[in-house]
């Protein structure tokens, strides 16, 4: 047994994160936050450049062949340094998808240009509020072409293609669903920008008015290659979760041994400190769970599907704690638009959403252990 | 990033496993699988010579105090070893209970600070069971801040003579030994006035009273010295140094006691399995099913935070103050656990006698042992600050009786 990432990955994890902290400075977030840009384009062709988007794409399809492993640790630095680019969309749900279930001419289209930085990649699978579910799929698909509305698609208003579940039967069964590729450049869509809390990601409705689309795996499969699909994301995203968690405790810390109130820095007061003891302890936890959802992704494992359903909770859990209580530590400054507390805050409680609530990922834990259980 | 048994590892999971089936108690496997926090007697039998029997055997055959060298009673084996000793004892693991201090407080301190003599004479009989050591820190005035201490070690010729009272000691009434923790200079600041030695329990002078605990039960004890004497070749440590040769001990404390602590959590799982509330099944009522998997993540990040300090420890990392959080979390979670599994139970959560109460009033028990688990071995409280000074670096709490001698301290609050 050996349960930490070896020296290779860390040594990774800290260009990643000296990349980032050149690259993504607060400032260069802020452009995205202010509504200047849709995303940090000079960022998302560095990303390509060091071969971040493709990491886990294999080299026959132009990424860099390392593995989930790698990219685990590079999630965690991207939500760290909060990066306001399209990479959960593209790289944990488009790429992961085209990966699961591509054709080979699919992957042979779309995965390099992921890997390139030249196209953006989400995956549209809501349609109103709820959770995932086969049921709440209404979206048509009739003759190669779709008809319906999607809304929220992350970073849908800039995407260039789109992994989109469309109804494809009637019978109430999973079966119903199948997924499709849509060339998003293509006609027939309308893309709209939706206001959002968290604004360095987008949101966006996605109104598909007979557009074109080529099956993405077999017809039916759709429901069961999601599931596997939102799996694999959710351990990823808990990643970029736990980074975030650790930085919201670090800027917590570091303004707690800066600040002084009352004659002495607060973070020698005890209330401070329990506060701060706690974010570590939930950082903790979430990224031990993490870990554990690492190894099940990197490996294949049987365990995958309870492993991430505990990584996503545990991190949401963790990153919402250490971000609502940042700002706490921070007092009223945390409270302004000025300190970057609020980023954190936003972007913890968009990310809980993004693939189902912490309600949705409770519901399938158990499932799942019982699963194990019965077996 | 690797769960699988490396070759090696997969050989001494094989021996200890085939070993384990052939020699362990196994007419108790069941009751001990069941027992759970307040509720770990056997019924017909006496768990402590039940304990003592199969630490015993397992000495004899090599598989005591697995980490220990093996001139002490130990195998000699890697930390990694040590965990998968601990997966296949399984529920026979519990009977180890009685040991925890002995190994891993009193053990790892005789071994950093005793002479190479007494290492050979104490520490064996110490891993096979047949001698049991007990920790004499705590007193009436010094729980949470040990180094209030108060008991006298005062030197006469070659001995010292002690006195004062001791409380909270784990095991006092059935132990052999004990390391204990005296003030040998009372004129100078509370930490540098105390000096560590380890005694014989049976003593002249020495006397032993069970507390009962606010459960009902009596796991601790008062332990009041008159006029005992200890050779000062049973000192640990230079004098007055005693502060530094604690701070051994408890950090193996936290160790022992954050890997030993129960969530609770399996209990409530396949009692939640097995429950039927009113409208159905209780593992389908989406309340319940949002606690549980609360608890599971926190379960599991529990359980995987020890396995990364594990593979730490197995490069040679040594184990820090991060280990906290095992105690920290685990303490409060079994309580919360305790309460919620009875408030499914409805107003019959009120009863706690075997014949009445589900699963045998293994939850009732638990409520009433839980709140003890947030206290020993360092509080919620204390656990926080550990983790706020030496992991987070943030600066200590101002103290007032610092630089004060500690014969200048106040004593009463409140006149």
């Amino acid at each position: 047994m050996n349960f930490d990432f070896s020296d290779e990955q860390k040594q990774m994890r800290d260009e990643a994160r000296k990349f980032l902290a050149e690259k993504c400075p607060p400032k260069a977030v802020r452009e995205v936050l202010d509504g200047k840009a849709p995303y940090d384009k000079a960022l998302w062709k560095g990303l390509a450049e060091m071969g971040f988007l493709g990491v886990a794409i294999p080299e026959a399809f132009g990424g860099a062949g390392a593995g989930h492993l790698e990219l685990c640790v590079i999630a965690e630095e991207m939500g760290r340094a909060n990066a306001p680019v399209p990479f959960s969309s593209t790289v944990y749900l488009a790429a992961e998808a085209l990966l699961l279930a591509g054709s080979d001419a699919q992957k042979q289209k779309w995965l390099p240009k992921i890997a390139s930085g030249e196209a953006i990649g989400t995956l549209a699978l809501f349609e109103s509020k709820g959770n995932p579910s086969p049921k709440a799929i209404k979206l048509q698909a009739s003759g190669g072409t779709l008809s319906g509305v999607k809304k929220p698609v992350p970073d849908g208003a800039i995407a260039d293609f789109a992994v989109v579940a469309a109804r494809t039967g009637s019978t109430g069964r999973d079966s119903d669903i199948s997924l499709f590729l849509v060339d998003l450049k293509a006609g027939g869509i309308e893309a709209k920008s939706l206001t959002n809390v968290d604004p360095t990601r987008g949101q966006a409705e996605l109104t598909f008015k007979n557009a074109k689309a080529e099956p993405l795996g077999a017809a039916g499969d759709g429901w069961s290659i999601l599931t596997r699909v939102l799996d694999r994301a959710a351990v990823l995203l808990a990643f970029e979760q736990v980074g975030g968690s650790d930085r919201a405790l670090e800027m917590g810390r570091d303004y707690a041994l800066d600040r002084i109130a009352f004659g002495r820095p607060i973070g020698s007061f005890q209330a401070v400190k329990h506060i701060l003891a706690d974010m570590y302890v939930s950082a903790t936890l979430a990224r031990s769970n993490c870990y554990y959802g690492a190894w099940a992704l990197s490996t294949n494992a049987s365990e995958l599907p309870e492993a991430a359903a505990a990584a996503r909770i545990s991190a949401t859990q963790a990153f919402q704690h250490c971000s609502k209580n940042n700002i706490q530590v921070h007092g009223g400054m945390g409270f302004t638009w000025e300190f970057d507390c609020h980023m954190y805050y936003r972007r913890a409680n968009a990310t809980a959403l993004t693939l189902g609530s912490l309600s949705y990922w409770e519901d399938q834990l158990i499932d799942r252990m019982r699963k194990k259980n019965a077996a | 990033m690797n769960f699988d048994d490396t070759p090696q590892e997969a050989a001494f999971r094989a021996e200890a496993k085939a070993w384990i089936s052939a020699n362990a108690p196994k007419q108790y496997e069941e009751e001990l699988r069941k027992s759970s926090l307040g509720r770990t007697a056997l019924t017909g039998a006496n768990i402590l010579e039940v304990a003592k029997a199969w630490q015993k055997k397992k000495a004899d055959a090599g598989w005591a105090c697995l980490h220990w060298p093996k001139e002490y009673g130990g195998r000699g084996a890697s930390p990694i070893e040590r965990v998968i000793w601990q997966q296949e004892e399984g529920p026979f693991g519990k009977l180890s209970g009685m040991f925890i201090i002995g190994h891993g407080m009193c053990g790892p301190t005789m071994m950093a600070f005793a002479g190479e003599e007494q290492k050979r004479k104490y520490l064996p009989p110490l891993a096979s069971g047949e001698k049991v050591w007990c920790q004499l820190f705590s007193e009436p005035a010094g729980g949470s801040d040990v180094a209030g201490l108060r008991t006298r070690a005062e030197k006469k010729g070659g001995d010292w003579i002690i006195n004062g009272q001791k409380i909270w000691t784990s095991g006092a009434h059935y132990s052999d030994y004990g390391i204990l923790l005296t003030r040998t200079d009372p004129t100078v600041p509370k930490h540098k006035g105390l000096t560590m030695f380890f005694l014989d329990m049976k003593s002249p002078g020495v006397e032993v009273r069970p507390i009962k605990q606010a459960s009902g039960q009596s796991d601790f004890n008062e332990v009041y010295f008159t006029d005992v004497v200890i050779p000062d070749s049973q000192r640990l440590g230079a004098v007055n140094d005693g502060w530094n040769v604690s701070l051994t001990t408890l950090m193996n404390e936290r160790m022992s006691i954050g890997a030993g602590v129960s969530t609770g959590f399996p209990e409530l799982f396949d009692f939640c399995n097995s429950l039927m509330l009113d409208d159905g099944p209780a593992i389908e009522d989406r309340s319940v099913r949002s606690k549980l998997a609360n608890y599971a993540v926190k379960a599991s990040g529990l359980r995987y935070t020890s396995m990364r300090a594990i593979s730490a420890l197995s490069k040679g990392e040594r184990p820090g103050p991060e280990n906290s959080i095992g105690k920290l979390v685990a303490g409060s979670m079994v309580q919360e656990v305790a309460m919620y599994a009875l408030d499914l139970q409805g107003a019959a959560g009120v009863l706690s006698g075997p014949e009445d109460a589900e699963v045998a009033g293994k939850f009732q028990a638990m409520l009433l042992r839980a709140p003890g688990t947030r206290v020993e071995g360092g509080t919620d409280e204390i656990m926080r600050n550990i983790i706020a000074e030496r992991v987070l670096g943030l600066p200590g709490d101002i103290r007032v009786d610092k630089d004060v001698p500690f014969n200048k301290i106040p004593t009463k609050g409140r006149a």
